[in-house]
């Protein structure tokens, strides 16, 4: 009998063929779970919670005292609006196919109430009077800048055709041996040495990028394995380093680069300096996204790379060298992935340590699939997932607890974890990858 | 007949003919071939890659004792292993193994410390602890399976997920005091009490770690994997499933049904190296001590190509390269870290093999390429 | 140079050779295209038609002889010198990207950029122009993959002539055409030719060579098996070309003795996988030993009425009996167990398991029961023992029942899963596309197969784009159109006119294809 023989190792992230199909099987729509979802929390939140919170005035403050701008509400009240509101998108969701947009109109705007409603819930069940929102988006931007990079390590690599979950292996290689550079010939504290440590960083991960594209490519071994061995690759090098090289120089820790104010817009009430200050590679990350998105949606080799991801064949009949275009693409999305080593290691702190990237790589994969595998989605999948991040800490600031009951930490740790799960598995609808990402390719001759 | 004889190849045929190493020698050139990589990186600190080699070997099998530790330390790996290779055989990328492994880690520890099991004979003792762990870690896999069987999320992310919150989960009920859920607060470090004495697998040697009765429920457990695979309607349908949905759904195979099974069973199976893990070498839980079993797992279950049978050796050349790193580090000042390169590299030979096939002159012989992805779930 | 009155031929193929590994694909074959010819490429599937067109595409490279372009000899490094010696090919297979635009999918590769970006308002101009100089009316901004088969086509054509392309290799340009579009693209054709292109024409359709050649070359087993003149050959002596013997066109069958009905579809209705209702109330009854063809040209709900009688597919309204039960929703195993076999239009994704081996792909419905499986543990001896037995009473040509199936030739392969669907308890058999790219060989012989299983008292319910074939095999045709049948007729009164003219239902076309 033959099914040993063939090992099958799965080379996609996505299967969405076979989900239409078994979609046709299944009598209820997404759309109707995620509405019953929402109308169910509404409903839990009309009848358990808001008759059972305090009926202090709360307040949410803008910019850092002292010239915090307070807004007072009162939590019984806005927790029930939206309670409201919550069960009317649920209901709205059961509505014949008509309604449809209203629908989602329901269910986005109930999507974007969370925030102010997981808020307010938090200031109700703890003992503090105010929280400071200004904070927390700062929080969430400085928490997203890996994770947005990352997807666009991923977006440039899948979109050409090839699938890469070694984007963590390339981050922390990046990181590791930037700062190792740092340490030993900058002491960890020159200015111009630190640059040089970025760009190292960046051709770090433009490396390990290419060692990536030329097993899938040339040797077209498994895209998965590949991955696999990148990440165990730059686990054992940057912790050999670490213990041989940074330790031992003493330097391990040191200056990182130094924050940005863009003049005159940082002095904007309220969201100026959280949006117009930031370390240097911050903002690089919104010049990445965007820049991404204009050369890939705007110009012909965005376009031929994309081609490349979705029907590699038909792009050779137009006389597109697929293989080359992939390398392109690929260590292109090295660089960026070095990019964010560097904002690990010189610009979050400065400082290298083990396995620092903890999962940024993978997390990053999610917020690309969040994203559809386009720019500005999966940079919404990273605010997402810096702002429950941020959101956890804070609300483990607040002490929040349920009558005697205080809610651990690792809950709060667990939250952006927790969020990401039920958005991927709820929220998304049918996620499409490049038609042909994963699949071997060999030119015709 | 093949008339061409370069002398480079002379030596390899001649071994060809005596035994039929074939499958075989590819996997140790490329080990050869890690191993000399990671030479040039001990080297390059400054250290004889001999010295430090030896130094290796030598804890990995210098004495009987750390030879039973290399066995020991890698038991664990098999069943997080076929974790991960089971899963692959449906198609599935199960990257949860990590906290699978927490779950039923926590679940053996768990019921090894229920009261009445303190009076209960180690017969019917120990399958409960091994049971519970299978069913914690069954359903930590369950939850991606089902996941991606009603709603199309795809395990790659809920598993790391998983991973994380398994991760919060298991240290909240073990760290936390007020109130205390699982806490030994009588221990130095955070972990569950003592599981009943009746309830220990029976050690075999008192190595570092301890070689206990685990080894021949993993051994044992890779050979009921094996037998599913290659001859049951189950494995036939898994595999099936794995290799093409649609031909399997037109076969009357239900695919929900065989990607949560799958997935539970997957989940399972580190469920059941964790509980040996518990019942046989801590005695207790302590969420620590399973970090990376998990992802090493995956290494290993890719190494041997998701075949159960060769995820044996694959796992006892894993561990025993971890197992014997510390007196390299001891002895030679070598970091530890480099057994990580050298098993990536090891990794990367096996799979890229027409590396190794060039480096050494061998001629691409029977096998055909086992790693050409098939597209498992690919779309219309 | 050229001389006065003698005009160079506008490409001249050599004593071209292509070989890949273990195969000769195009031995010595020689053509000649004159500028303002239609040449018609004719041979059955796998005769080298599309490989010789591939190497003067660029996309390959000969193994022996030569090109001519315009009387000087080329030689293409790829695909973009034979571009830019003016040829242009439209594949059998389109090569398009279906979440890309119209105007994405024709500059590929030949971007028009300003500033260093996209200058898609000048390619949308461009492309405006092209379309109102040959005729081609396609939305620039739709995406492909949301335009019917023949706008598609058309797309491909625009591409070739975006690139100015004076030589167009259509390979089967017709396949996926209903008569009504098969019109307008032969119009589309005249008026290139008018504007003095010239096309080499590949196909396997008799009657349409015979239409529109200029001239034919017919190739067999990448060979030249000889040359004819359209106005002196028939449909028998191209065929006989072709396949090296004399052809059976009609299959013999004896009349039918139809019984009980055992497939009863009352007023189905079935949405694609984008969720648009594509069966809008199809209704149809399937006695026993008869069998009913559904005609039809591809993406008017075909599929998804094959899978919601299998089992494959919900329906949103409407029921199916199969002897007796009510199998509306019922999971595919069940239905199978009752006795109903599928041959299925997609052989490779839904048919057959390529890595698998031929025995179990043989086995591939039934390897659960016994004595194949008992309690859950497969015997390997009962499977092998059946798959010799089905490998020789089908004649499946493979070099041993352990090799993987993808192996194996298309027409093999459809053997095996032919041998597999109609052996068995079978009381009644589905069957889609049964004979898609094969060879004359096999179709005859699956055909034989179909016939004789219906002569046992199976129902047969056979949904084919091959008018043909639904011709010479169906005891009654109904024409399927936008979801309903629009007609069903006893099977020796209908005609080909009328059926086309259904299967097109008058001017307007079919606007909705299923991906």
């Amino acid at each position: 009998m033959s099914n040993e023989t063939s090992a099958p190792l799965p080379g996609r992230l996505v299967g969405s063929g076979l989900n239409k199909e078994l979609a046709q099987t299944r009598g209820v729509t997404r759309r109707q779970v995620v509405g019953g979802v929402i109308g169910l929390t509404g409903i839990a939140l009309l009848l358990g919670v808001a008759p059972n919170i305090t009926s202090d005035t709360k307040a949410f403050a803008f910019e850092p005292p002292p010239d915090a701008l307070e807004i007072s509400f009162s939590p019984v009240l806005l927790i029930s609006l939206i309670g409201v509101w919550y069960v009317a998108a649920g209901v709205m969701s059961f509505l014949p196919a008509r309604f449809d947009r209203l629908a989602l109109i329901g269910q986005l705007v109930a999507a974007a109430l969370a925030v102010p409603l997981v808020l307010a819930v938090g200031l109700a069940l703890s003992d503090a009077r105010a929280t400071n929102v200004t904070n927390l988006l700062d929080e969430s931007l400085l928490l997203a800048t890996p994770i947005a990079l990352g997807a666009m390590t991923g977006l440039w690599c899948e979109r050409s055709g090839i699938v890469n979950i070694g984007i963590e292996g390339m981050m922390l290689g990046s990181a590791g041996v930037g700062f190792t550079f740092y340490a030993i010939l900058g002491n960890a504290t020159s200015t111009p040495w630190l640059w040089v440590a970025i760009l190292v960083a960046m051709l770090t991960g433009a490396a390990l990028a290419t060692l990536h594209a030329v097993l899938s490519i040339k040797y077209q071994i498994n895209q998965i394995v590949s991955g696999v061995v990148i990440n165990l690759f730059a686990l054992g090098l940057t912790g050999f380093l670490r213990s041989e090289v940074i330790v031992p120089s003493g330097n391990s820790k040191g200056v990182a680069t130094s924050e940005i104010e863009i003049p005159l817009l940082h002095r904007i009430p309220v969201l100026g300096e959280t949006l117009f200050s930031g370390g240097p590679l911050h903002f690089a990350m919104y010049g990445i996204v965007f820049l991404t998105w204009l050369v890939m949606f705007r110009t012909a080799w965005g376009l031929r790379v994309r081609s490349c991801g979705e029907n590699p064949h038909a792009a050779e009949t137009l006389g597109i060298r697929v293989i080359v275009t992939r390398y392109q693409a690929v260590i292109l999305g090295g660089f960026i992935a070095g990019v964010a080593g560097a904002w690990f290691a010189m610009e979050a702190q400065a400082g290298f340590e083990d396995n620092m990237t903890n999962s940024a790589g993978f997390i990053a994969l999610a917020a690309m699939i969040f994203g559809k595998w386009t720019p500005w989605g999966a940079f919404g999948g990273a605010l997402l997932f810096g702002f429950t991040r941020a959101l956890g800490s804070r609300l483990q600031f607040l002490n929040v607890e349920i009558g005697d009951f205080g809610i651990p930490s690792e809950f709060f740790q667990s939250l952006p974890f927790l969020v990401t799960m039920v958005v991927v598995a709820g929220a998304l609808g049918r996620a499409v990858a490049p038609a042909a990402e994963g699949l071997p390719y060999t030119p015709s001759k | 007949m093949n008339n061409q004889t370069s002398t480079d190849d002379r030596p390899h045929r001649w071994i060809l003919q005596t035994w039929n190493l074939q499958p075989v020698l590819i996997p140790l050139y490329a080990i050869l071939l890690a191993f000399i990589v990671g030479g040039v990186l001990i080297a390059l600190i400054g250290v004889n890659p001999f010295e430090a080699y030896w130094a290796l070997l030598r804890g990995m099998f210098g004495t009987p004792d750390r030879i039973a530790g290399s066995i020991a330390r890698s038991v664990p790996f098999i069943g997080s292993a076929l974790a991960l290779a089971f899963a692959f055989r449906a198609g599935l990328f199960n990257i949860g193994a990590e906290g699978q492994l927490l779950v039923g880690g926590l679940a053996a520890g768990w019921a090894g410390t229920w009261a009445f099991m303190y009076d209960t004979p180690g017969i019917i003792a120990i399958p409960i602890v091994i049971v519970a762990g299978f069913v914690g870690g069954a359903l930590w896999g369950g939850i991606p399976g089902a996941l991606r069987a009603t709603t199309g999320a795809h395990e790659v992310i809920t598993t790391i997920m998983l991973n994380s919150i398994a991760l919060f989960g298991t240290r909240w009920l073990i760290n936390s005091t007020d109130p205390k859920i699982l806490r030994d607060t009588s221990a130095s470090v955070p972990r569950t009490k003592e599981i009943s004495e009746t309830a220990r697998l029976p050690q075999l040697v008192d190595s570092q770690p301890p070689l206990h009765m685990g080894l021949f429920l993993m051994l044992g457990l890779c050979l009921v994997v094996a037998f599913i695979l290659k001859r049951t309607t189950f494995g036939f349908e898994t595999i099936t499933v794995g290799t093409n949905p649609h031909a399997a759904r037109y076969a009357g195979v239900n695919v929900n049904r065989i990607i949560i099974l799958a997935m539970v069973l997957a989940g399972g199976f580190a469920g059941l190296a964790a509980a040996s893990e518990v019942a046989g070498t801590n005695y207790f839980f302590q969420p620590g001590t399973f970090a990376f079993i998990g992802f090493d797992g995956i290494a290993i279950a890719l190494l041997a190509r998701t075949n159960p049978i060769a995820i044996i050796p694959a796992a006892l050349l894993w561990g025993s390269l971890l197992s014997g790193a510390p007196l390299m580090q001891q002895e030679a000042d070598v970091s530890i870290d480099v057994v990580r390169v050298i098993q990536a590299m090891v990794l990367l030979f096996v799979a890229a093999d027409a590396i190794v096939r060039w480096v050494f002159h061998v001629r691409d012989g029977t096998e055909s390429h086992l790693d050409a992805p098939t597209t498992g779930l690919s779309s219309a | 140079m050229n001389t006065t009155g003698a005009q160079v031929p506008v490409l001249e193929i050599c004593d071209v050779t292509k070989t890949f590994p273990g195969v000769i694909a195009n031995e010595d074959v020689s053509l000649t295209l004159n500028k303002g010819e239609i040449h018609c490429l004719l041979g059955e599937n796998g005769a080298g038609k599309s490989t010789l067109m591939n190497v003067v595409f660029g996309l390959y490279q000969p193994n022996a002889g030569s090109i001519r372009v315009r009387g000087t000899e080329v030689s293409f490094d790829g695909v973009n010198d034979a571009i830019a010696q003016g040829i242009g090919m439209v594949h059998q297979h389109f090569q398009l990207i279906p979440v890309f635009t119209v105007v994405e999918n024709v500059i590929l590769g030949d971007e028009l950029s300003k500033n260093g970006l996209l200058d898609i308002k000048e390619a949308r101009r461009r492309i405006r122009e092209l379309e109102q100089q040959y005729g081609l009316n396609v939305d620039p901004d739709a995406m492909v993959g949301d335009l019917s088969v023949g706008q598609q086509q058309r797309v491909e054509l625009i591409k070739a002539l975006f690139r100015n392309a004076e030589i167009l290799i259509l390979d089967e340009p017709t396949a996926v055409l209903t008569p009504g579009e098969v019109d307008d693209f032969f119009e589309v054709v005249q008026s290139l030719v008018d504007q003095g292109k010239s096309i080499i024409f590949i196909t396997h359709k008799l009657r349409e060579v015979l239409a529109v050649a200029d001239r034919i070359t017919v190739l067999r087993n990448g060979r030249v098996a000889g040359t004819a003149d359209p106005k002196s050959a028939t449909p028998q002596s191209l065929a006989n070309l072709m396949v090296g013997r004399d052809v059976v066109f009609q299959v013999e069958k004896a009349e039918a003795e139809p019984g009980q009905t055992l497939i009863s579809v009352n007023e189905l209705t079935v949405d694609d996988d984008r969720g648009v209702q594509t069966v809008n109330g199809f209704s149809v009854e399937v006695r026993a030993g008869e069998i009913f063809g559904v005609a039809g040209v591809e993406g008017n709900g075909q599929r998804e009425i094959v899978e919601a009688i299998t089992g494959m597919r919900r329906s949103t309204s409407g029921n199916v009996t199969v002897l007796g039960h009510d199998t509306t929703k019922m999971s595919p195993r069940r239905i199978t167990e009752l006795g109903v076999s599928h041959v299925p239009e997609d052989r490779n994704k839904h048919g057959l398991v390529g890595s698998y081996s031929v025995a179990d792909n043989l086995v591939l419905n039934r390897y659960y029961k016994q004595p194949y499986a008992i309690r859950g543990v497969r015997h390997a001896g009962p499977v092998d023992e059946e798959a010799l037995h089905l490998v020789e009473q089908f004649d499946i040509r493979t070099p041993g029942i352990h090799v993987p199936v993808e192996t194996l030739s298309g027409g093999n392969q459809q053997k095996v899963i032919i041998a597999r669907e109609l052996t068995g308890d079978v009381k009644v058999l589905v069957v889609a596309q049964p004979t898609r790219g094969l060879d004359v060989g096999s179709v005859e012989f699956i055909h034989n197969q179909i016939i004789s299983l219906r002569d046992q008292g199976v129902a047969v319910l056979l949904v084919s784009a091959e008018l043909d074939e639904i011709l010479s095999l169906s005891d009654r045709i109904g024409v399927l159109y936008r979801g309903q049948l629009a007609g069903i007729y006893e099977g020796k009164d209908a005609t080909r006119e009328q059926l086309g003219l259904l299967m097109a239902s008058g001017a307007t076309e079919p606007e909705e294809v299923a991906r």
